[in-house]
C-alpha cells in the first residue's frame, strides 16, 4: 500500500469507527454514534473545543477505555500502538536512555537490543548527547522529544498524540512539528493528533476533522490541500492560511 | 562547617546559659542538672550507659525494620483494591490511636519481660506512619503513566516494581523518617515496663533522684533517634538526589 505522502510503503494501520458511543457515569454522553474511517498511513488531526471528547476518542482507540457502544476495528487487528500525552510524563528517576527504552523493557526485549533501538530513535530526534541526563535536567522541548522517542521506539503502526505540544513555547513547537512530520513521512505510520490549535492541525495533518461541542459529532472532515513537504516557510503561505480559515469557520459554527 | 555552624551556635549558647543558671543557684540542681553534671554522669556511668544504649539500639532497630517491612507490605496489600482498603484501613487507624503506654503491660503479658516486649513496643508505635505514607504514595501514581504501562502490557507486579513503588519512594521515606523517631520512643516506653536498656536506666535513676543520669540517658536516646533519622536522610539523598525536588540541590 502506498502512503498518502507517496514516500514509501505504508506501515500504518487502517481504522474504522462505527456508531461509537461513550458515556461517563451512566449519564454524561461524551460521544454518540460516531462514524469515522482512517486510512493506513494517514496523518489525521482532530480539532474541537474543550470537553468535546477528543481525548476520550484517543483513549478508546488505544484500548485504554472501552466504548459503551459501537465498534472500533483496526486492520490488521493486532497492532503496536503508541501514545504521546499532553505532558511528557517521563519517569523522573530514569535517564533519557532508560525512559526511551521503557516500552521495550515492558515488552520483554533484552537489554542490549532495547538500548540499541533506543539509541537509534534518540539519534532521530536529536537527543544522542542527552542520553544520560535525567528529566529534571532537560528543557520542556527536550522532554517532549524524549516522550516522542519513547513512543517511536517500538516502531508503532499507530501513533496517538493528545495535544503533545500544547505546553511548549512557539519556536520549540514549530521545530517539533517539522520534526514530527519528517518522522511520519519516513516511517509511514498512522498518526491521530488531537489539538486545540488550528494552525498546528493545518500545518501537520493530511486530513482534519472538527468535532462539535456535544456528542462527538463531526462538523467538518477535510483533506488538507498542502504540499507533502512542510517546512517553516509554509507557515506564511496563503494556502496554509486558507486551510486554517476553513477549519476556523467550522470551529466557530459552534 | 557551614552546615554545622547554625545548629552548633544555639547548642553552645544554651549549654553555657544552663551551666550559668544552675551554678548561680537560679535553678536548683536536683530539678535541672548543670550540663557539666550530665557530662560527668556520662563519663562515670559509661559502661552501664553503653550497655543500655546497645540494648535500646538493637530493640529500636529491629522494631523499626519490622515496621518498615510489615508496614510497606501491608500498604501494598491495601493499595491493591479499594475493597481491601475499605475493609482493613480503619483498623490500621484504630491501631494508631491506641496509646502505647496503655498496651505496654499487655505486651509484657504476651511476650514476657525482655527484648521481645521492647521490640514489639517499638514496632507498634512506629508502623502506622509507614503504612499511611506508603499507601498515599502508592495511590498517587500518575494516571498517564499507569496508562502507559497498560498500553505496553505490563502486569500489576511489574507496574508495582517499576512504576508505583519508585514513584511512591519520596512519601515512603517521609513515613520512615517519622517512624524512626517513634521506634526509639516505643523502645524506651517498652523498657520502662518490660526490660533493660536506656528506658530502664531512666526509670531507676528517677527513683534515685539522679536527675543528671536521667538527662544522660535521655541524651543518648535522642542521639539514637537522630542517628536513625540521619540514616534515612542518607538513604533519601542517595536514592532521590537525581530526580526529586526534596533532595535536588542539597
Amino acid at each position: 500500500m502506498i502512503s498518502p505522502t507517496g514516500t514509501e510503503t505504508a506501515r500504518g494501520v487502517a481504522l474504522r469507527l462505527e456508531r461509537v458511543r461513550r458515556v461517563f457515569d451512566n449519564q454524561f454522553v461524551v460521544i454518540e454514534g460516531m462514524d469515522l474511517s482512517i486510512d493506513a498511513g494517514e496523518f489525521l488531526a482532530v480539532l474541537g473545543p474543550s470537553g468535546c471528547g477528543k481525548s476520550t476518542l484517543l483513549r478508546m482507540i488505544a484500548r485504554l477505555s472501552p466504548p459503551d457502544g459501537g465498534s472500533i476495528v483496526t486492520d490488521p487487528p493486532e497492532i503496536r500502538t503508541a501514545f504521546v500525552f499532553q505532558d511528557a510524563h517521563l519517569l523522573p528517576w530514569r535517564n533519557t536512555l532508560d525512559n526511551t527504552a521503557l516500552p521495550l523493557e515492558l515488552m520483554g526485549v533484552g537489554r542490549d537490543q532495547r538500548y540499541a533501538q533506543a539509541r537509534a530513535v534518540l539519534a532521530q530526534v536529536g537527543l544522542t548527547e542527552a542520553e544520560t541526563r535525567y528529566p529534571a535536567q532537560l528543557s520542556g522541548g527536550m522532554r517532549m522529544r524524549v516522550s516522542l522517542a519513547r513512543a517511536l521506539v517500538t516502531e508503532p503502526r499507530l501513533l496517538l498524540m493528545d495535544e503533545p505540544f500544547a505546553a511548549l513555547d512557539e519556536i520549540t513547537r514549530f521545530h517539533l512539528e517539522v520534526q514530527l512530520r519528517e518522522l511520519w513521512q519516513r516511517r509511514g505510520m498512522t498518526v491521530i493528533f488531537v489539538t486545540h490549535s488550528i494552525s498546528e492541525a493545518a500545518f501537520l495533518a493530511n486530513r482534519a476533522v472538527v468535532l462539535a461541542r456535544r456528542g462527538g459529532k463531526i462538523r467538518l472532515d477535510r483533506q488538507i490541500d498542502l504540499p507533502a513537504q512542510r517546512t517553516n516557510e509554509l507557515r506564511s503561505d496563503a494556502r496554509l492560511g486558507h486551510e486554517m480559515k476553513l477549519l476556523m469557520s467550522a470551529m466557530e459554527e459552534e | 562547617m557551614k552546615r554545622l555552624l547554625p545548629p552548633l551556635i544555639p547548642f553552645v549558647v544554651i549549654t553555657l546559659g544552663l551551666e550559668f543558671v544552675v551554678r548561680s543557684g537560679l535553678v536548683a540542681g536536683y530539678l535541672v542538672p548543670a550540663p557539666s553534671a550530665v557530662f560527668r554522669a556520662l563519663v562515670d556511668s559509661r559502661d552501664e550507659l553503653a550497655a543500655a544504649m546497645a540494648k535500646t539500639s538493637a530493640a529500636a532497630l529491629i522494631g523499626f525494620a519490622l515496621s518498615t517491612l510489615v508496614g510497606i507490605s501491608f500498604a501494598v496489600l491495601l493499595s491493591s483494591s479499594r475493597a481491601i482498603q475499605r475493609a482493613f484501613y480503619p483498623y490500621a487507624v484504630f491501631f494508631q490511636t491506641v496509646p502505647i503506654i496503655a498496651i505496654a503491660p499487655l505486651l509484657v503479658i504476651w511476650f514476657g519481660y525482655g527484648m521481645k516486649t521492647v521490640i514489639a513496643s517499638a514496632f507498634v508505635v512506629s508502623i502506622f506512619p509507614v503504612i499511611a505514607n506508603t499507601l498515599t504514595g502508592l495511590l498517587s501514581t500518575d494516571p498517564a503513566l499507569r496508562d502507559l504501562f497498560r498500553l505496553y502490557g505490563a502486569s500489576p507486579g511489574v507496574t508495582l516494581v517499576k512504576l508505583r513503588f519508585p514513584a511512591a519512594l519520596p512519601q515512603i521515606l517521609t513515613g520512615l523518617r517519622v517512624a524512626s523517631g517513634l521506634a526509639v520512643i516505643g523502645a524506651i516506653v517498652g523498657e520502662f515496663i518490660g526490660g533493660a536498656g536506656l528506658g530502664s536506666v531512666v526509670d531507676i535513676a528517677r527513683t534515685q533522684q539522679r536527675v543528671d543520669k536521667v538527662f544522660a540517658a535521655v541524651l543518648l536516646a535522642s542521639a539514637l533517634g537522630l542517628a536513625l533519622f540521619g540514616l534515612i536522610n542518607l538513604v533519601s539523598a542517595l536514592t532521590l538526589r537525581r530526580w526529586h525536588a526534596s533532595e535536588a540541590g542539597q
